[in-house]
């Protein structure tokens, strides 16, 4: 029985929440005695004015494209994954440590190499959670939560006292070679002729996570094991009756998450910072929840959400630097945006729905 | 190790402890009515922030107390809204409430005091007073027991008096009064509640109004203590109360004991930049990281099984 044509629910419903997020960010910034228009005039010009602004919008949208699509296989089988903090940290560990293992000659060397160790620690991190809810019934969002802490100790610790350069007063790793470089946006596009900003941060892992992407919509609707994640989480003893291996699933489908979340260390800690620093992760993790929310945890809703995000952390930057409304703010847009597509749906559903049944009798009756 | 280091070990849990007990009894009753309060987090960090805002503009920690728990009760009536109004998912509503506190605190803290997200440092009344327990001083003179008492048992604040009254409390409402019955079967059989003619959305109000009220009650605790709000001044305790409550298996006294082994271990971390075994020496990050460690072991179900209400986290539907 459907009340809604399908187009309401895929797109009507998630547009009229984030209306609703930005409208109510729109009220905080008035009444922090700033003026809205002009946020939204900063943030644009600041994310989209110029070839370095874009640039740090597509660096931090990569970021978020990993973490959400984490965040999304992982619901796919009905787990929330709060750990795609600490899985994307273990991710920069295990990056860091291919890239400071040989001296790489060229990138196209690296770059697979990184993104094996990248992807192997954050499924490793993930693995654990998994296996205890597979196994032994705990709670995947409470152990996820913990293992993001005890991540950030574990990095914590190694960064002081294992990675770190000996006589360096900085917390971090060693530079990375030469040959571990990654292009960026100014290197990809300059024998074409186009000028791009060349200190600016994004770089191949964006076409990385445009393929990932890709795979992730094969994985999910066109392969057995993307069927059996999505009978999984659709029902657990429908799955169980069609000779689904629970365990196995919610085991394979936290892997893949893991993956996601810690290959999303070649953008961050490969090609921006080449080298380990300490958090490096800044909070992608937790937008990677408001990115696969807000993109119904569809591949080109991700895209699209992460591309938002990416828009909103760089303009947010801005905005701090013009108009000294802090950084912080995003954080509020991203708290209202979890808020309004996610926990609050059904205020936006419920009249929604009571609408296209009252149009639908309508047109009956004129029949 | 003396015995007077020993003690002011003791002494420097109970501190630490006191704002993990009463956020962990603000997770029990909510959990235990079946709301999984993910957003403990952020409740105590916007407490925090707005009775260090408030004690710092009128100079009263009491006025203090009043803006911090209508803070916390604030966002825990939204968690409501969300969770048991219209039914969505608790753990998602419990994330956006803390991004929420982390985000507003700072830019609203920033547009009031400019201060780059503090409040004002609190002095004098505006921060709560220790209590000198009856014959303290004088006591002190007595060995062992004298040290003891001085240190350890006087010398605290109203708030962790009130922390240690609110475990026998909320063990009476919970196990010995009618709504405390009412409340845990609302969150191990919701319909039985509603067959029985009980509403089950005002009982899980009302646990998220105490939730709400105790929250605020740690926030201001936090704020008094550090004199003033810093930027994300909660710094996980809500997320390690949560865990205490795992800890605890849902239970007042177990909470007790659960908050003061983590309080301890804080206490001692922060005592120690690294404890030495022999050759082996413990690192810091490893004391920091050991409360998340347990209660994973506990998850486990290694050392004994920590089963939670058999109804939270599920929003309740009527039957038609």
């Amino acid at each position: 029985m459907n009340k809604m044509p399908k187009w309401a629910d895929a797109v009507l419903i998630p547009l009229i929440s984030i209306l609703l997020a930005f409208f109510f960010s729109g009220l905080v910034i008035w009444a922090i005695g700033k003026d809205p228009v002009v946020a939204i005039k900063t943030m644009v010009q600041g994310a989209f004015g110029s070839t370095s602004g874009i640039s740090y919008t597509l660096y931090y949208a990569t970021n978020f494209i990993f973490t959400g699509l984490a965040v999304a296989v992982a619901y796919h089988a009905r787990l929330f994954n709060i750990g795609g903090e600490g899985q994307a940290m273990l991710g920069g560990l295990g990056v860091t440590l291919v890239c400071l293992a040989v001296p790489w000659p060229h990138w196209t060397l690296a770059l697979p190499a990184a993104m094996i160790g990248g992807a192997l620690f954050g499924a490793a991190w993930a693995f654990i959670p998994a296996w205890l809810q597979a196994k032994r019934g705990s709670h995947i969002v409470i152990t996820t939560i913990m293992f993001n802490y005890i991540g950030a100790a574990l990095l914590g610790y190694l960064l002081t006292k294992v990675l770190k350069v000996p006589g360096s007063m900085l917390t971090e790793s060693a530079r990375f070679p030469e040959g571990a470089h990654l292009p960026n946006f100014s290197e990809i596009l300059a024998p074409f002729g186009i000028n791009f900003s060349p200190n600016a941060p994004a770089n191949m892992a964006f076409f990385v996570a445009l393929l990932c992407t890709f795979l992730f919509w094969i994985l999910i609707w066109k392969t057995r094991l993307g069927y059996e994640i999505r009978a999984y989480g659709q029902s657990e003893t429908a799955a169980k009756y069609a000779g689904i291996n629970p365990s196995r699933i919610v085991i394979i489908a936290m892997l893949i998450s893991g993956g996601l979340a810690g290959l999303m260390a070649i953008n961050n800690v490969m090609g921006e910072a080449e080298r380990l620093i300490d958090n490096a992760v800044e909070g992608a993790g937790f937008i990677g929840i408001a990115v696969a929310l807000m993109g119904r945890n569809h591949p080109i809703g991700i895209l699209l959400a992460a591309l938002l995000f990416g828009f909103l952390y760089q303009g947010g930057a801005e905005l701090s630097f013009w108009e000294s409304i802090p950084r912080e703010l995003v954080v509020v847009i991203q708290a209202l945006v979890i808020m309004f597509t996610g926990a609050l749906d059904n205020m936006v559903r419920m009249p929604l729905e009571k609408l296209f049944v009252a149009l639908g009798k309508n047109k009956k009756k004129e029949a | 190790m003396d015995y007077l280091t020993i003690i002011q070990i003791l002494d420097s849990s109970l501190r630490l402890a006191t704002p993990l007990l009463l956020t962990c009894l603000a997770g029990l009753f909510s959990e235990r009515a079946g709301v999984v309060d993910i957003g403990l987090e952020g409740k105590l960090l916007a407490a925090a922030f707005l009775s260090g805002a408030a004690a710092a503009v009128t100079g009263s920690i009491w006025i203090g107390l009043l803006a911090g728990v209508a803070g916390s009760l604030a966002f825990s009536m939204l968690h409501g809204l969300a969770s048991i109004t219209f039914k969505g998912d608790q753990l998602i509503s419990g994330v956006a409430l803390n991004f929420l506190a982390a985000g507003l605190t700072v830019v609203i803290g920033q547009s009031w005091f400019q201060l780059g997200g503090r409040t004002p440092s609190l002095s004098g009344d505006g921060r709560f007073e220790a209590w000198n327990l009856p014959f303290a001083d004088a006591m002190s003179k007595i060995p062992v027991i004298g040290p003891a008492y001085d240190e350890l048992i006087s010398g605290h604040t109203t708030l962790t008096y009130l922390a240690l009254l609110a475990v026998p409390l909320s063990w009476w409402v919970l196990y010995r009064s009618r709504f405390g019955l009412r409340l845990r079967a609302v969150g191990e059989n919701p319909s039985a509640v509603d067959t029985a003619g009980i509403s089950v959305v005002k009982l899980r109000y009302a646990a998220l109004v105490i939730a709400g009220v105790l929250c605020g009650l740690a926030g201001t605790y936090l704020a008094s203590l550090a004199a003033g709000f810093v930027k994300d001044m909660s710094a996980g305790r809500g997320y390690i109360a949560l865990a205490a409550l795992i800890f605890a298996k849902w239970r007042p006294w177990y909470a007790l004991w659960a908050t003061l082994l983590f309080g301890l271990l804080e206490a001692i971390g922060n005592r120690y930049q690294s404890i030495a075994l022999g050759d082996f020496v413990i690192p810091v990050q490893f004391m920091q990281a050991l409360p998340y460690i347990l209660t994973v072991i506990i998850l486990a179900g290694f050392v004994g099984k920590a089963i939670p209400p058999r109804a939270s986290g599920q929003s309740y539907v009527k039957e038609r």
